[in-house]
């Protein structure tokens, strides 16, 4: 370990690290802007500015030169100053310089409190401003519902654009100009298109990039009120802190966890938690009357009429993969393990269930993010993830890095060198190999994009694990046979081989076959690695609970047989074709629904609960890493409404069931359900029990400078109410206790001392870019499995088409095939209707164009058209998750008709538009 | 045979260009077949010991910097790239274009020599947008070398094979700096990058690359062809061969020479300027370029070399002088070359960007009397926060602050004369 | 972008143009290398580079629009704005100011009308300042479309400028 001193103090260094990094670890104080942890040096911003001295007598004489922290390797032996005069002085020079042009807006600025630039102005004591001469102004874009841009206070650190070009793959938005004119913005307004262009609001140091749905619904950040959540999102189980403010979910910032999304989230899950705030939300319980409206009622009533209508009836209970552990473990328990549906559709129940078997029985590791990071060669068979898993997919952007980071490796050239790297590398990249439905958002940085009909897609999988194990593989056709090879060489050549597959192409050979390329690796000696997509945040925790043999909807439908059906939190019109869910409502007389937003399976209820969403409410979600991960209330949630696992506890005692006698707090049924699911036996570990208290005090979900607590009421009553106790966990409702040193489940926003921004996280690490101080937030449930005894196996049917029928094949959209993000404001505008994608040629033959309507079996769906080349021959294309699309069935196959007297759909307006109404986005 | 004025020795007096019949008649080409009948290594150790150093400004040694590039197994596969500089840009300079416009051939001689040097096999010569004759030029001996089989897939049936293309490039000072011209040549925007690593490891499309200016490649074949010592023995002092030399401003016959390099300054402004313009007297001058520090008239008799200009505290820069004279205000002189680079920053790091645009303001407003006293703390401290390799991301800026530095130090009293509305120069006069 | 959509924006370049642009795609490892280039045979073509010239040029290099503009912008001699027929590039550097470069533009600016950046209503000229031209020695200089014109004083000018507005 390289030993350097700093002002005359010695330090050990780890090796291979630059000096700022290495003195932000040590806790010194030394500004920067343009680095970023994740994204490495460029030396644009002349901030981490220090003294360095050849030899001794040079320090003595002061005859050193200024050289930057974050280009500067830590060799043993160097010598450095940070605190002397020089040093310090020109640090201040750079903000004095950066301020010129700013508009000194600190107090309508959206990142008033929380800006890097206020910290670092303050940090490097420049405070009189000298410069008389005018400043530069720029106009401000449009950049869409979400973001928001005001230029004039950019200070030009090119993170913007490093972030979102070089890291996240975007094309939209550039460094336009030069000298002191230089502009981040796109070349005409409109909406980013980047599926992460959200980070922004984090990477952009300043208040250009902001969060417009947090500037629509104003708060300064010590002002909210956090805790520790989990995004709901999608499987992957992004860590978040949400912030609330007047009982409304104010915005949704990154939550850092080494393993699971490091420094960034997807705009789903930074944008699409705004359905807390919905309109739709449900108030109170409410009883159906005659006239098919609610009479709402107290809770206690509702207990009652729950408790009664269950009482000694044959009770079905249907679950939800969007759920939390908890709540479905009580619904278990309640309607008892054979009459639990887990609440999967039946291809979904199959898929689901497959994906926890396969990871279960393989040799390969299910990886974390940093593993995926890793990778040198990936196959992703049947996977858009950039929509079904987006945060893997920006990992995968920088797993394909690692042949530039070879390629640097060789020439001693160190991987945070971010601009050389790349300079050196060019388009280089490791190899991706993606055969998918479809075209995919990752495509650009595929050595081969493969499109195929799923069956095919599982045929390609099992020729190249036929050839990596060297069985002789079976005649393919030519579209498959062309790629084995290329794919099969590649994997066997990789150091540290990814498989990734999922249940989104709705196949399941697909997945199988996946799993059959990485045993094949395993068996070849190769680490490999393994990850299967599920659909929903809870997904396989629900298939850890329910089991393969548990029923699906289709399953409970066609047995059903029950007076009473409970339903938690899902729609199950949104999730299973129409008629199976009339049949499934029509098995029971009376329809008891758990539900946080008003839906048609809650309109066909005679009893619905309000049930509090997941920022109001702790639980625990298994993500698709198999990670168990608990997610605390942001805040108490409002009158009647009440977690799903309250409602469900409550109603279990009031029908005085054995199995609740001895719960009393959410940890009780968390241990429980450890104690009694073998799969979930390590849920446990995901957090410290409401017990755990941090040196002796609990830890606050207000910032020390929270205002205005005893006047928030204040129009109401004179009265300070009292805070909300939390007794479920050892986060309280206020500003007082530690919020430092806890373990990295329980940090429920980060601020330093000097750091009011989000750059204080490293004060949170262990080292910069590190794990948390206090390990890492939640458990991992799977471990390496058990290698079954695998031959070859059958390859699947090849795919042929016929004459005039499709098949359909999901595809999914960011925005749109969630159900519930897409209730968010901003993220709504984004959501377009369902449509079918479909093949220029069958257009023509189908004699429609883009806008026309087609009609799916005669009238099972009719939706918009979109032309899609790319889509697999004999295949069609239809938005998954969309309106209008729960009828359809992922591989069946369907007629196409033209729809008569179709009414092309409103244009979907697009930002560029839209900014003409909305003025120049200025505010 | 003793040639001293190697690289003008095809000028004509009308500067019309050298065509190829001319160029081979006057030993052209020579230098070409005297460097493939040796080895690569031969030849860069010939370019070592003749002491060439880089003409673009800096006056690194050509053959050191050569030396770094990777030969033979040690480079990995894929091309290996020359570039020849002709983005002559800095202000006060000229000297690029002479050679270019009047001898395409002899660079493109020099150029090829060179290639084959570092085993390059693809060459760009990187020129300046308004260079549209010397482009066209350049473009016409190429296609003629391809008819010679001077260049192409088996140059004079050697198996070495070069290809050469000649770049225009679209504008922008920035593009001269060596790594900057690098991005610009990719078809990005023209920021520098940061050394390490060093375009001969990793520069053109990461691939090992060399950027020399015009004059350094025009030299190399003859060095090549006549030898190391013959190119020592040009200069008159340390620092061999000759060196373009020029002068503008205010003297009576300002123009481009090629003398032996050492000449002194007095020499070049009395005898080949032929002095001051009758009624103005020489106050200081930039001894290469608008990037240099001013010396003043106890300079004159120095040596113009890069050793004896840059410890009397200047930089011998492209050795093309631009004079300051005794009726030319010199806080208007500085003011327009920091304003010159402000405007030609690239935009990419903070002191250049946001520093240079407040140095010419402050000189804007001493210049035109809304200065005050404080202004020249504000200066002074600009200097030292700009003015340093390394406080800035390449050397644009310090550049900059080279003539505002050395005026402070060698003319306040213009500065006072501004503070107090005293200019005898501003004041009615033409500046 | 579809392929039919980026055909579409494609054929706003005319068919030399993009034989030129395919012509220097050649020399280079990179499609998107040739930008500058690309944006320079438009310009010449045109005059200068329209949105829509711009989005032809990105979609035929494979590239975004957002990036290429990151790049024209940049570059001070392609112009994102229509100029005149000919551009008037007035050096302004050390030795032309010497030699009264500013009383030059005063001269041109009273002469044309226009002030520097600005084009004349008959669109003939666009005034604009340039760096060094490298030609010191015959300060002050500056060039008319592709001419370069030497030793400027104020009659010289208008000559100049006067001569090549007659047809
Ligand atoms: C801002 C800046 C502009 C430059 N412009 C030029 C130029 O126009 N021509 C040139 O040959 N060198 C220029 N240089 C120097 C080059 O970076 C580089 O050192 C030179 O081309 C190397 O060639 P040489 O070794 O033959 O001198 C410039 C440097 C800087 C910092
Ligand atoms: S000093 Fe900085 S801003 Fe200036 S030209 Fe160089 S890199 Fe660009
Ligand atoms: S953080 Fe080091 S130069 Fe910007």
């Amino acid at each position: 370990m390289p030993t350097i001193r700093i002002d005359g103090v010695e330090y050990e260094m780890e090796a291979g690290k630059n000096l700022l990094e290495s003195c932000l670890s040590l806790g010194l104080d030394l500004p920067y802007f343009c680095w970023h942890p994740a994204m490495g040096s460029v030396g644009a911003c002349r901030q981490c500015a220090v003294v360095q001295y050849l030899t001794d007598e040079d320090e003595q004489s002061g005859r050193g030169r200024i050289v930057m922290g974050c280009m500067t390797p830590v060799t043993d032996g160097a010598i450095f100053s940070l605190d002397g005069d020089r040093a310090k002085g020109f640090r201040e020079s750079v903000v004095e310089s950066l301020m010129l042009n700013h508009p000194h807006d600190c107090p309508v600025c959206a990142e008033g409190g929380e800006c890097h630039l206020q910290d670092m102005t303050v940090m490097v004591g420049h405070r009189d401003r000298v410069y008389r001469g005018q400043k530069n102004t720029h106009r401000n874009q449009y950049l869409g519902p979400l973001i928001n841009h005001e230029m004039n206070r950019c200070i030009t650190c090119y993170r913007c654009t490093r972030y979102y070009k070089d890291y996240a793959g975007g094309t939209d938005l550039a460094a336009l100009a030069s000298h002191d004119h230089v502009y981040f913005g796109r070349h005409q307004e409109g909406v980013l298109e980047s599926e992460f262009a959200g980070n922004l609001v984090e990477v952009c140091p300043t208040g250009v990039f902001t969060d417009k749905t947090l500037v629509n619904d104003y708060t300064r950040k010590w002002d909210l009120q956090s805790a520790p959540s989990v995004c709901t999102g999608c499987a992957v189980g992004c860590n978040t802190v949400p912030g609330e403010r007047y009982g409304r979910l104010k915005r949704v910032h990154n939550r850092f966890n080494a393993e699971v999304n490091g420094y960034f989230l997807c705009d789903r899950g930074r944008f699409g938690a705004n359905f807390v705030n919905n309109d739709e939300r449900l108030e109170s319980p409410g009883l159906r009357n005659q006239t098919g409206s609610y009479d709402p009622v107290d809770h206690h009533h509702a207990l009652q009429v729950m408790a009664e209508a269950c009482s000694g009836a044959r009770v079905a209970g249907i679950g939800s993969p969007r759920a939390s552990v908890e709540a479905n473990y009580l619904l278990r328990n309640l309607v008892g393990e054979d009459n639990f549906s887990p609440g999967f559709n039946d291809r979904e129940h199959k898929l689901v269930n497959l994906a926890l078997e396969l990871q279960q029985a393989s040799s390969a590791v299910t990886p974390d993010i940093r593993s995926i990071e890793s990778a040198d060669v990936i196959l992703i068979l049947g996977e858009d993830l950039t929509n079904t898993a987006p945060r893997l997919a920006l990992a995968l952007r920088q797993s394909v890095r690692n042949k530039a980071f070879e390629m640097a490796a060789d020439l001693r050239l160190e991987s945070w060198q971010d601009a050389a790297v790349r300079n050196l590398a060019q388009d280089q990249l490791s190899p991706l190999f993606i055969a998918a439905t479809g075209s995919t958002r990752l495509a650009d940085v595929a050595e081969e994009n493969i499109t195929l009909a799923p069956q095919n897609i599982a045929r390609l999988g099992a020729a190249v694990a036929a050839s990596i194990s060297g069985h002789a593989g079976e005649d393919l056709e030519p579209e498959i046979a062309g790629h084995v090879e290329a794919i099969s060489t590649a994997l066997r050549a990789a150091k540290r081989p990814l498989i990734i597959s999922g249940t989104s192409c709705g196949n399941a050979e697909v997945m199988q076959t996946a799993a059959d390329v990485a045993e094949a690796l395993c068996q070849s000696g190769q680490q490999t690695m393994l990850t299967l997509t599920v659909p929903e945040a809870n997904s396989l925790g629900q298939a850890m609970l329910a089991g393969p043999d548990s029923p699906s909807l289709g399953k409970l439908a066609a047995d059903g047989n029950f007076d009473v059906l409970v339903i938690l939190e899902n729609d199950l019109y949104h999730r299973a074709p129409e008629p199976e869910v009339e049949r499934l409502l029509a098995t029971a007389d009376t329809v008891i629904v758990l539900d946080g937003l008003d839906n048609r399976t809650t309109s066909a209820a005679s009893l619905v609960l309000p049930a509090a969403s997941f920022a109001e409410t702790e639980g625990t979600l298994v993500s698709l890493e198999g990670r168990a991960q608990r997610h605390y209330p942001v805040f108490a949630p409002k009158g009647e409404r009440r977690p799903a696992w309250v409602w469900l506890l409550a109603c279990s005692k009031e029908l005085g069931l054995s199995t609740a006698a001895d719960l009393h707090h959410f940890d009780d049924i968390t241990r429980d359900c450890a104690a009694n699911i073998a799969d979930l036996a390590g849920i446990t570990g995901a957090a410290p029990d409401h017990h755990f208290r941090n040196a002796g005090v609990k830890i606050p979900r207000q910032p020390h400078r929270y205002s205005g607590r005893t006047a928030m009421r204040a129009d109401i009553s004179v009265h300070e109410p009292k805070q909300p106790v939390d007794e479920e966990s050892p986060l309280a409702f206020t500003m007082e206790g530690l919020n430092r040193s806890q373990p990295g489940s329980l940090l429920p926003f980060v601020w330093a001392p000097g750091w009011n921004s989000n750059q204080s996280l490293h004060r949170f690490q262990s080292e910069v870019g590190g794990p948390l101080r206090g390990g890492t937030a939640g458990m991992r449930l799977l471990g390496p499995g058990q290698a079954k005894e695998s031959g070859p196996r059958e390859n699947p049917p090849a795919f042929s088409p016929t004459q005039g029928q499709w098949q359909l094949v999901p595809r999914y959209r960011i925005f749109g095939s969630e159900e519930l993000s897409a209730l968010s404001l901003g993220v709504a505008e984004l959501c377009e209707d369902g449509y079918i994608e479909i093949r220029a040629d069958d257009a023509l033959g189908l004699e429609v164009g883009e806008g026309d309507g087609l009609n799916l079996n005669d009238g099972l769906a009719t939706l918009e058209v979109k032309i899609n080349n790319s889509i697999a021959a004999g295949c069609i294309g239809y938005a998954a998750g969309h309106s209008g699309t729960a009828n359809l069935t992922p591989g069946e196959n369907i007629s196409l008709q033209k729809a008569q007297g179709w009414k092309r759909r409103r244009p979907q307006l697009i930002g560029s538009d839209r900014s003409t109404e909305i003025g120049s986005g200025n505010d | 045979m003793s040639l001293t004025t190697p690289l003008t020795r095809n000028v004509r007096d009308d500067r019309r260009p050298t065509d190829m019949a001319a160029y081979e008649a006057n030993g052209g080409y020579q230098g070409l077949r005297a460097a493939l009948a040796q080895s690569p290594e031969d030849c860069l150790q010939v370019l070592k010991d003749s002491n060439l150093r880089g003409r673009g400004g800096a006056g690194f040694p050509t053959g050191m910097k050569w030396s770094f590039v990777p030969m033979g197994d040690k480079c990995s596969p894929g091309h290996k790239y020359l570039i020849c500089n002709a983005d002559e840009m800095e202000p006060g300079t000229f000297k690029d274009r002479l050679l270019l416009e009047c001898d395409p051939h002899q660079l493109i001689e020099g150029m090829i020599v060179s290639a084959y040097t570092l085993q390059a096999d693809v060459a760009y010569i990187f020129i300046r947008a308004e260079y549209h004759q010397a482009t066209r030029l350049l473009q016409e001996a190429i296609a003629a070398c391809h008819e010679k089989g001077y260049l192409g897939q088996d140059i004079l049936g050697t198996g070495y094979q070069l290809e050469m293309h000649v770049h225009s490039s679209a504008g922008r000072y920035i593009c001269g700096e060596e790594t900057a011209l690098i991005s610009s040549l990719e078809g990005k925007r023209a920021n520098p990058r940061a050394k390490p690593p060093f375009p001969q490891v990793s520069g053109l499309w990461g691939r090992p690359t060399i950027v020399n200016n015009v004059e350094t490649l025009c030299n190399v074949h003859h060095i090549i062809e006549r030898g190391a010592e013959w190119f020592k023995s040009l200069g008159l002092t340390e620092d061999a061969g000759t060196k373009l030399y020029g002068v503008s401003g205010r003297v009576k016959n300002p123009g481009c020479w090629e003398l032996p390099m050492g000449t002194p300054v007095r020499q070049i402004i009395e005898e080949y300027a032929g002095g001051m313009e009758d009624g103005y007297n020489l106050k200081g001058f930039l001894p290469g370029g608008g990037s240099t520090d001013f010396l003043t008239e106890e300079h004159l008799d120095l040596a113009m070399d890069y050793d004896t200009i840059g410890k009397a505290g200047s930089r011998m820069g492209t050795g093309t002088m631009i004079i300051l004279d005794d009726k030319t205000c010199p806080v208007g002189f500085v003011k327009n070359l920091v304003a010159f680079f402000a405007r030609e920053s690239c935009g990419f790091c903070t002191p250049c960007r946001d520093g240079l645009p407040w140095s010419a303001q402050v000189l804007d407003d001493i210049q035109n009397g809304r200065g005050q006293e404080e202004d020249m703390d504000t200066l002074a401290r600009q200097v030292k926060f700009i003015g340093a390799i390394g406080n800035t991301h390449c050397a644009l800026a310090p550049g900059a602050m080279e003539p505002l530095q050395s005026a402070m130090k060698y003319f306040p009293e213009a500065f006072e004369n501004h503070l107090s509305g005293n200019c005898p120069h501003c004041n009615g006069g033409t500046h | 972008m579809s392929e039919a959509n980026s055909m579409n924006l494609i054929s706003a370049l005319s068919q030399e143009e993009l034989q030129a642009i395919d012509a220097e795609i050649a020399h280079v490892p990179y499609r998107d290398a040739v930008a500058i280039d690309a944006l320079k045979i438009v310009q010449a073509h045109r005059g200068w580079v329209s949105d829509e010239s711009l989005s032809a040029i990105a979609a035929h290099l494979h590239m975004s629009a957002d990036e290429l503009d990151g790049i024209a912008t940049f570059y001070n001699l392609i112009y994102r704005r229509p100029v005149g027929d000919k551009v008037i590039l007035l050096c302004n550097s050390i030795s032309c100011w010497i030699k009264g470069c500013d009383n030059l533009q005063q001269r041109i600016t009273e002469e044309l009308g226009v002030e520097l950046g600005e084009t004349t209503s008959d669109n003939r000229y666009t005034l604009l300042p340039v760096t060094c031209l490298g030609a010191c020695d015959k300060a002050p200089v500056m060039m008319v479309g592709d001419e370069l014109h030497e030793d400027l004083c104020e009659e010289s000018i208008i000559r100049i400028l006067g001569g090549s507005t007659t047809p």
